[in-house]
């Protein structure tokens, strides 16, 4: 993809960008040029909650997503791709309410005009049938793919209820970075923080430290990952571990309550704490630019 | 995946690994003492009954659960202990406040609709 204008600086010019999280970001010149590892840029939703109901926390349950839709298909320029980072739906513990919610949310998304789209599922999608009507509806809950000189894995950390990824999957995941040069691009999604993030609220993957220790021996690993419905920034070792916003409802910063109580809906700014966010790849820097979207244009 | 050979292993690592952190017992063996406290917790979508448990600092203590209907966990991280509790079975894990405060512990396996508040507090007097 040819960029003839620097995406983030059109973003402040045009108001849009929230917090620009940004390191060592070349000339947008020096990005022109269309080769296989040429720069690009793709969209992270996350914690969509299709089915939630809960007027205090979000009172457009119905509408919020669609907002966000839109406000992707309004981006200046199409993001190469787009990833949901799981929980597409709020649990369920009726199978047919299930697939009926993912039905909804398959049809709704339907309206992004990307059609490069990439899911996978959070606990609320898959804990309680261990990933079946997920797969049903939109294929494996871990896969990879290659796209301009990065490798892309995303690891399931939700299809066991008890949190943790298992060793058949952390097999393959040894198994595929085997096959990666040690300076391979990585990038990772995942649901849970791979990390102890704050395991007093359920925020960490049992077995995560082992996958951690697997894409240690990487040069160049960056996860993006959903679940705790904020923004977060922290590194293992030389990984960095990037955490989206939610599209339903915000949850408190890690500790700074006893509880995990989602933050009251605030009517004098509607949606705040939602958003997604759009990630500028430059494969050849094995750099990663983020930008902070709202919901709405403010 | 499956989920009950990883459930398996979750309760026997959590014995073996809270053993070595706390001195906390699981299920396949329980090492208390006839004067220890012993505190009966029963889990239900999608509550712990008590939900507050009153213990007292440096005081030991065995918290003993069972479940009334589907698998549940039970994680209070701030004193390095978990367990999975079957229904049907009886699960065990042994505490030693050596702080006092009011730390939340909650549910770590998924088990319904109304699995994200499945939580209580565990409060340790002086």
């Amino acid at each position: 993809m040819t960029h003839t204008i620097d995406r983030r600086e059109f973003l402040k010019l045009a108001g849009l960008g929230g917090a620009v999280l940004v390191s060592g970001w070349r000339s947008s010149a020096a990005r022109a040029a269309a080769t296989p590892d040429s720069d690009f840029y793709f969209v992270q939703l996350s914690d969509c909650h299709w089915g939630f109901e809960g007027p205090a926390q979000n009172p457009d349950a119905t509408g919020t997503l669609k907002k966000a839709i839109a406000s992707v298909n309004a981006l200046s320029e199409p993001p190469d791709f787009i990833v949901f980072t799981g929980d597409l739906t709020h649990t369920t513990e009726d199978g047919q309410v299930r697939r009926k919610r993912m039905t909804e949310f398959r049809d709704i998304v339907k309206d992004l005009n990307v059609r490069n789209i990439k899911y996978m599922p959070g606990e609320h999608d898959a804990s309680l049938d261990h990933g079946k009507a997920f797969k049903e509806f939109f294929g494996e809950t871990h896969w990879t793919f290659d796209y301009k000189g990065v490798h892309f894995i995303a690891i399931d950390n939700v299809s066991d209820p008890g949190a943790s990824i298992g060793e058949e999957q952390l097999a393959w995941l040894k198994s595929d970075l085997d096959r990666q040069p040690k300076d391979a691009r990585i990038v990772v999604f995942t649901h849970r923080p791979l990390f102890d993030l704050y395991p007093q609220w359920d925020w960490a993957t049992t077995d995560g430290a082992k996958a951690i220790e697997i894409l240690q021996t990487r040069d160049n690993v960056t996860v993006f990952y959903g679940h705790i419905h904020q923004e977060h920034h922290f590194k293992t070792g030389a990984i960095e571990h990037h955490a989206a916003k939610g599209l339903m409802f915000a949850l408190p910063a890690p500790g700074s309550q006893l509880k995990r109580t989602p933050v009251a809906w605030d009517p004098q700014v509607p949606y705040k704490g939602l958003g997604y966010r759009e990630i500028e790849a430059e494969p050849r820097e094995a750099k990663y630019a983020i930008t902070e979207l709202p919901v709405v244009k403010a | 995946m499956s989920t009950l050979p990883s459930l398996k292993r979750r309760a026997l690592f959590g014995a073996i690994a809270a053993s070595a952190l706390a001195g906390v017992c699981g299920t396949v063996a329980v090492r208390s003492f006839a004067d220890e406290r012993v505190i009966p917790v029963r889990a239900r979508k999608f509550t712990y009954e008590p939900d507050e448990i009153v213990l007292k600092l440096n005081e030991p203590a065995i918290l003993e659960f069972t479940s009334a209907d589907v698998v549940m966990g039970f994680n209070a991280p701030d004193f390095g202990v978990r367990a999975t509790i079957i229904p049907g079975q009886t699960a065990r894990v042994r505490v030693v406040p050596s702080k006092v405060g009011t730390f939340v512990f909650h549910c770590d396996v998924f088990c319904g609709d109304g699995h994200e508040d499945m939580d209580g507090t565990i409060r340790v007097e002086a």
